[in-house]
């Protein structure tokens, strides 16, 4: 079975966002870029879908050349080989999703897997935008997953449980944290990612709808008032609670 | 120029979400704005009470029924939006960032071929042009965005827009039998988490932290969450270490939260989680460490222990 992870390569959580002199994006300076954390867990779950029914996992990755650091660590996680769609530009969801589903159905992938969300512009969108793109059936936000022959049967989280879902290959899952535990790249598999080979192509590039207009930081919080250092301060905190900001 | 406005009414279990209100709302000032129709659509076999969205600004609604639709399928679903936004020349549609409207909205953009900007937090009106305001690295920066095309689609984050008490106006509802649904991908069941309240609805979150030291002491937050009837919160800290189930994670890769009232116990704010609840409404923060960075973000805190603290705020609540 052919597998395709999708993934993205973002500034690490611990990042402080500066914006850019564009206004429009982050001053990339100083920040390090790392896989985005939920398509770890898509990396994972493409591996464990592949010892389970056998198959290639290929990583696929729009944007510059710097994702290849991002394509090269699923690699060494144990994905079989990557292809960068090379696009240096700003590019909304549905941009990307068009780029990747070209390429997916070049590759005649059954099963797709994605990160739930990007931690950098959090749309949470593009999975399910590729799926309808190419008519796969789509999953998102799953936290469980059995693959029983072309038959799925997968669990979504949602506010205050969970959804049984019911459907077929070939289809789209996206990734939320609790569906695994993605394994380490041990050293062997990193060195066995540098002989894996990276396709460079151009991505298939389509105009933005979503234009951003500007970036800017939210407004700074005034500072707040500390009540006290121990219980004695428990009356007074609760009445301010009550009378100042009326919300208990 | 906006010609018709599509809001999308979310049900489970016959009920009307809460978030949908919020969406009928926007798509009231969507319409009063743009000088154009609004109108409602929902999806489900059974669903109480779809003629009160009326008192919310929109007095029409069309309801797909059918047994088969009474549990969500994103390909049905999708499929009916998409038709009935066709017919109705609807050429904005508005979903609650819920997770269903995660899921269906984008499922929708492609159907009928729109832009969509989602998780939008405030919403400017510049003659026919509609300007939203987003958060993206989880809050820690806003962006402006325009969407251009023909066809917009814009999701709402939950919880920030109000959609106040309503009139008492009633909506017509207008029901069409649905043969045949497209149930290529279907919800078989919904497994509930033990009528916990859930971090990303609650209008009041207590959360923990690793100042609380062992599982077992997370007992003092779910005290004080039944107290304020909150719903339980967790670092990463907490959740990483196994202590507390990945839904309750509030921060960058967990949930942004928005409540009216946030309280931090024995947290002391890394990045990521600032970045998730910072725009709570109030934020009360208890930590020893009165350098900790929550105390950056809150309103109220108490530099002090959490364990002599927090048992007297149960007590305090409790008279």
């Amino acid at each position: 079975m052919k597998i395709v992870v999708c993934v993205s390569h973002v500034p690490d959580t611990a990042t402080k966002i500066v914006v850019g002199s564009d206004n429009k994006t982050i001053d990339a300076n100083g920040v390090t870029y790392v896989l985005n954390p939920y398509d770890e867990i898509a990396v994972e779950e493409a591996l464990k879908t592949k010892e389970a029914q056998g198959g290639d996992v290929v990583v696929v990755s729009v944007g510059p050349d710097n994702n290849k650091e991002s394509i090269r660590k699923a690699l060494a996680m144990g994905a079989d080989s990557g292809v960068l769609l090379k696009d240096d530009n700003y590019r909304d969801s549905v941009g990307v999703a068009k780029a990747l589903a070209e390429e997916i159905k070049a590759q005649d992938a059954q099963i797709v897997f994605f990160g739930k969300q990007s931690v950098d512009y959090d749309n949470s969108i593009v999975g399910q935008l590729t799926a309808e793109m190419l008519g796969y059936n789509c999953v998102s936000v799953a936290v469980d997953l059995k693959l029983d022959g072309e038959k799925i049967t997968a669990e979504r989280e949602i506010e205050g449980g969970r959804e049984v879902i019911e459907t077929s290959l070939p289809a789209v899952i996206t990734c939320q944290k609790g569906l695994n535990e993605p394994r380490y790249a041990a050293l062997k598999g990193i060195m066995a990612a540098k002989r894996k080979t990276i396709e460079e192509k151009d991505a298939a590039v389509s105009e933005n709808s979503v234009e951003i207009l500007e970036m800017k930081k939210p407004a700074p919080k005034e500072p707040g008032k500390i009540v006290g250092t121990d219980s004695s301060a428990v009356p007074e905190l609760v009445r301010l609670l009550k009378e100042e900001a009326k919300v208990i | 120029m906006a010609k018709n406005i599509l809001v999308f009414i979310e049900q489970r279990n016959g009920q009307i979400k809460k978030s949908s209100f919020e969406a009928v709302k926007i798509a009231a000032d969507f319409a009063n704005k743009l000088s154009s129709q609004a109108e409602a659509i929902c999806i489900g076999n059974d669903v109480e009470g779809l003629d009160t969205i009326g008192g919310y600004g929109i007095n029409k609604v069309t309801h797909y029924k059918n047994t088969d639709l009474a549990n969500y399928s994103n390909s049905a679903y999708a499929d009916l939006l998409a038709k009935h936004a066709e017919e109705t020349g609807s050429d904005v549609l508005i979903f609650s960032n819920s997770a269903m409207g995660k899921d269906l909205a984008p499922l929708t953009a492609v159907k009928i071929n729109a832009g969509i900007a989602v998780d939008c937090t405030n919403f400017e009106f510049e003659g026919e042009n509609v300007k939203a305001l987003r958060p993206v690295y989880a809050g820690k920066a806003l962006i402006n965005v325009n969407v251009n095309g023909d066809k917009k689609i814009f999701t709402i984050r939950p919880n920030v827009f109000k959609p106040g008490e309503p009139t008492g106006d009633k909506a017509e509802v207008n029901v069409v039998e649905v043969s045949d649904p497209k149930l290529n991908c279907k919800v078989v069941e919904l497994k509930k988490s033990a009528d916990k309240l859930d971090v990303a609805e609650a209008d009041i979150i207590v959360s923990g932290g690793r100042g609380l030291k062992e599982p077992d002491n997370f007992k003092l937050v779910e005290e004080l969450a039944a107290q304020l009837g909150a719903a339980v919160g967790a670092s990463r800290a907490v959740v990483d270490a196994g202590w507390r189930p990945h839904n309750e994670q509030v921060g960058q890769t967990g949930k942004t939260v928005s409540p009216t009232l946030y309280v931090a116990l024995g947290i002391s704010g890394a990045i990521q989680h600032l970045a998730g609840m910072r725009s709570s409404k109030y934020i009360v923060a208890i930590n020893k460490d009165k350098d900790a960075p929550i105390f950056q973000v809150a309103d109220y805190g108490i530099a002090g222990d959490v364990f002599e603290v927090v048992p007297a705020l149960i007590e305090e609540l409790k008279k």
